[in-house]
C-alpha cells in the first residue's frame, strides 16, 4: 500500500493527536494504563484509517473487518479513535472510567458499538478472533479479523491454544498484531517470563510471522499488506514498539503500565506531545 | 405425562442430548458444535458425524473452546460448547464469565458428566460446584436435566433462548420419567405430584429419587407435593412461595453441593419472603468419590430412604411451629 507523503503526514498528525487525547483521558480519569495505550497508537491508526473495511457510520455492518483489542487495557486509544471517527461523541471521552459512562475501564462490547469484544482478562482475544475467523469461513464472508496482543499477554497459555486452533483451521483471514514493547506491569518481559524468539515460536506453530516498526505507519501498513496477502494460514505482525511512546518519562518504564498521571506530569506530557486533543 | 413407577425404561441423558444436537443442526444452519476432545463422551460426536463442517474440535483446550465460541457467537453463530461440567465451569470459567456472560453472547454451554454421573472416574471428573458458579454469574440461564425426554426439550429450548444458557447434563443412563406428552416450560417449575403435607423440590436425577421417596411416603399416609425445578436460574419464585404457603415445609434435593445450588436458590427466596421449615439435601461440603453411581449417591445421603427420613423430620418441625 503506497501512501502519499501528504497522507502519511496527516496520519502522523492524527497519531499525535490521539496520543495527546489518551493522556488527557487518563489524566482526567485519575487512573488507567498510559504505557500500553501509547505504544499501540500507530497500529490502531494504521488499521482504522487505512487498512480495515470499517464504516464509522455503520460500525455494525456485517461485512466489516473485525478488530479485537485483546490487550483491553489500551481501551483509551480505541475510544479516542472512535471519537475521531465520530463512532462515539467526542464529548464522551473525558467520561472514561466515570460512573455511568459507556467508556468502561476495559472495553464493553454491549455498550459501545464498534467494540467487537469485551476484553481485559489477557489472552482471551486471540481465541475470540479465531472464532470470528472461523465464523467468516463458515459464512463464506470476506471480512478479515485482526487481534491486537500485548507481549506480556502471550505468557498466557490460552494464547498458544488459540495459535494451534488457527493453524489447524488454516485461518488465513486472521492476523494477530503483537504490540511488542518489551515491558509489562512488573518489569521487563524478558525478566518476568522470557518470551524468547517470538517470531520463531509462532512460525513453529504454523503461523507466518512478519515484523515492522510499530511507530512507523508506512512500516505497519507494509506488514499488514504482506500479512493479509499470505494465503496459507494465520499471520502475525510483530510490531516493535516503545511502552509509553511519546512521553519521555514514561518510555520503557514498567511503572507506567497502569498509573495515574498527576498535574505536573500531565503538563509535561502535553508539552512533549503537542498536537490537539479530540476530547471536548 | 409421567411414567408410572417402577420405571424400567432407561436412556442415557447424553445420548438424548447428542441426538438433539443433530436435530438442531438440521433446523438451523447457524448451529455449530464445539468439543474439547471428549465428543464420544459428551455425544457431540453424533453432530460431528452428520455435520463435520460445523463441528470444531479444539483438542484438550477448554478455555480456548469457550473463547472461540464467543467469537463465533459475536458473528451470528449459535455455538454449543461441550465438555465435562467441571471443566466448562472451572477450566473455562474465565472466558465463560468475561467474554460469554458479560457481553451476553449466544453461547450454549453443555456441562456433561455433571454431579457424580461419571462415578467411577472419581472426584476430579465429577462436578458438584458447577451450578454455584454459573448461578453467580450474571446473564447465564441455568437448566438441570432430569431424564432423556427433558434433555431433548431443554436443549431445544436453550437453542431458542437468546444469550448464554448452561445446560447441566449427565453421563448416566437414567429412568425415563417423562413420556412424550411432557410439556417443558423454561423458567417454570413442573409439578409432578400434587400434595399438601410438604413440598419436595428436586432436579436432575434426584427427581427420580424423589419420586421413589414419594411412593414410600404415600404408603405412610404422607402426601408431599413434588416439583421438578429444572430451571435454577431464573428460579420460579412464584412456585416456591406458593408451595411454602400451601404446604408449610420445603425439602430440596440436588446432586450438587448444598452451597450455591438449587437449595440455596430456594432458601434465598424463602428466607427473604416467606420463611418456612426447610432442609437442603445435597453434597455436604465434600467431594464425590469412586464407586457405582447409586452407591456414591447413597453414601452422600442422596437416596429415596434419606429423602423419606428428611421429609418426616421436616413434618415434625412443621407440626411444632
Amino acid at each position: 500500500m503506497q501512501l502519499t507523503a501528504e497522507r502519511l503526514r496527516a496520519l502522523n498528525e492524527i497519531s499525535r493527536n490521539l496520543r495527546r487525547t489518551v493522556v488527557e483521558m487518563i489524566y482526567t480519569a485519575g487512573s488507567g494504563h498510559p504505557g500500553g495505550s501509547l505504544s499501540s497508537v500507530e497500529i490502531i491508526t494504521a488499521l482504522y484509517l487505512e487498512k480495515m473495511k470499517f464504516d464509522p457510520r455503520n460500525p455494525l455492518d456485517p461485512r466489516r473487518d473485525r478488530f479485537v483489542l485483546s490487550k483491553g487495557h489500551a481501551a483509551p486509544t480505541l475510544y479516542a479513535m472512535f471519537a475521531y471517527l465520530n463512532v462515539i461523541p467526542r464529548s464522551e471521552l473525558l467520561h472514561l472510567r466515570k460512573l455511568g459512562s459507556r467508556l468502561q475501564g476495559h472495553p464493553d462490547m454491549k455498550s459501545v458499538p464498534g467494540v467487537e469484544m469485551s476484553s481485559g482478562p489477557l489472552g482471551l482475544g486471540l481465541s475470540v478472533g479465531a472464532g470470528m475467523a472461523l465464523a467468516a469461513k463458515l459464512n463464506q464472508a470476506p471480512y478479515h479479523t485482526y487481534v491486537l496482543l500485548g507481549d506480556g499477554e502471550i505468557q498466557e497459555g490460552i494464547i498458544w491454544e488459540a495459535v494451534m486452533t488457527a493453524n489447524k483451521y488454516k485461518l488465513n483471514n486472521l492476523t494477530a498484531i503483537l504490540d511488542h514493547n518489551g515491558v509489562q506491569l512488573d518489569g521487563i518481559c524478558d525478566e518476568i517470563m522470557p518470551l524468547g524468539d517470538v517470531a520463531a515460536k509462532f512460525a513453529a506453530f504454523g503461523w507466518r510471522p512478519f515484523t515492522c516498526d510499530g511507530h512507523d505507519i508506512a512500516s505497519i501498513l507494509n506488514a499488514l499488506e504482506e500479512a493479509t496477502s499470505y494465503r496459507e494460514g494465520p499471520s502475525i505482525i510483530i510490531a516493535k514498539t516503545v511502552k509509553g511512546k511519546g512521553v519521555s518519562y514514561m518510555e520503557g518504564k514498567n511503572i507506567w503500565h497502569g498509573k495515574k498521571i498527576d498535574d505536573h506530569e500531565y503538563r509535561q506530557a502535553v508539552a512533549e506531545i503537542g498536537g490537539i486533543s479530540y476530547a471536548e | 405425562m409421567l411414567n408410572k413407577l417402577p420405571i424400567t425404561n432407561k436412556k442415557a441423558v447424553r445420548v438424548a442430548y447428542g441426538e438433539t444436537l443433530v436435530e438442531l443442526g438440521g433446523l438451523d444452519q447457524n448451529v455449530v458444535v464445539l468439543d474439547a476432545d471428549v465428543s464420544s463422551s459428551t455425544q457431540s460426536k453424533l453432530f460431528a458425524q452428520k455435520y463435520p463442517e460445523r463441528f470444531i474440535n479444539v483438542g484438550i483446550a477448554e478455555a480456548n473452546m469457550m473463547a472461540v465460541a464467543a467469537g463465533l457467537a459475536a458473528c451470528g453463530k449459535i455455538p454449543f460448547v461441550n465438555t465435562f461440567a467441571v471443566f466448562c465451569t472451572l477450566r473455562a470459567g474465565d472466558p465463560l464469565r468475561s467474554v460469554v456472560a458479560y457481553p451476553e453472547l449466544n453461547v450454549k454451554i453443555a456441562g456433561g458428566y455433571s454431579g457424580v454421573s461419571d462415578s467411577y472416574d472419581g472426584a476430579t471428573h465429577q462436578s458438584v460446584e458447577d451450578i454455584a458458579i454459573v448461578r453467580s454469574i450474571p446473564n447465564i440461564k441455568v437448566i438441570v436435566v432430569a431424564d432423556a425426554t427433558e434433555a431433548r426439550l431443554a436443549t431445544m429450548a436453550a437453542a431458542k433462548l437468546k444469550g448464554p444458557v448452561y445446560l447441566r447434563l449427565s453421563r448416566a443412563e437414567v429412568p425415563i420419567i417423562f413420556d412424550a406428552d411432557y410439556h417443558f416450560v423454561f423458567g417454570k417449575a413442573h409439578e409432578l405430584v400434587p400434595g399438601d403435607d410438604l413440598t419436595i423440590i428436586a432436579n436432575g436425577y434426584m427427581v427420580y429419587k424423589a419420586l421413589e421417596a414419594v411412593r414410600i411416603l404415600n404408603q405412610k399416609g404422607i402426601y408431599p407435593r413434588l416439583l421438578n425445578m429444572h430451571t435454577v436460574k431464573p428460579l420460579d419464585e412464584e412456585a416456591v412461595l406458593k408451595a411454602a404457603r400451601e404446604t408449610g415445609a420445603i425439602l430440596t434435593v440436588e446432586e450438587h453441593s448444598i452451597y450455591g445450588g438449587l437449595g440455596s436458590a430456594v432458601a434465598e427466596t424463602l428466607g427473604q419472603n416467606y420463611p418456612v421449615p426447610m432442609k437442603i439435601m445435597g453434597f455436604n461440603d465434600r467431594f464425590g468419590e469412586t464407586g457405582g453411581y447409586d452407591e456414591v449417591l447413597a453414601k452422600m445421603g442422596l437416596s429415596a430412604e434419606e429423602i423419606v427420613r428428611n421429609a418426616e423430620n421436616l413434618l415434625t418441625k412443621k407440626a411444632k411451629r
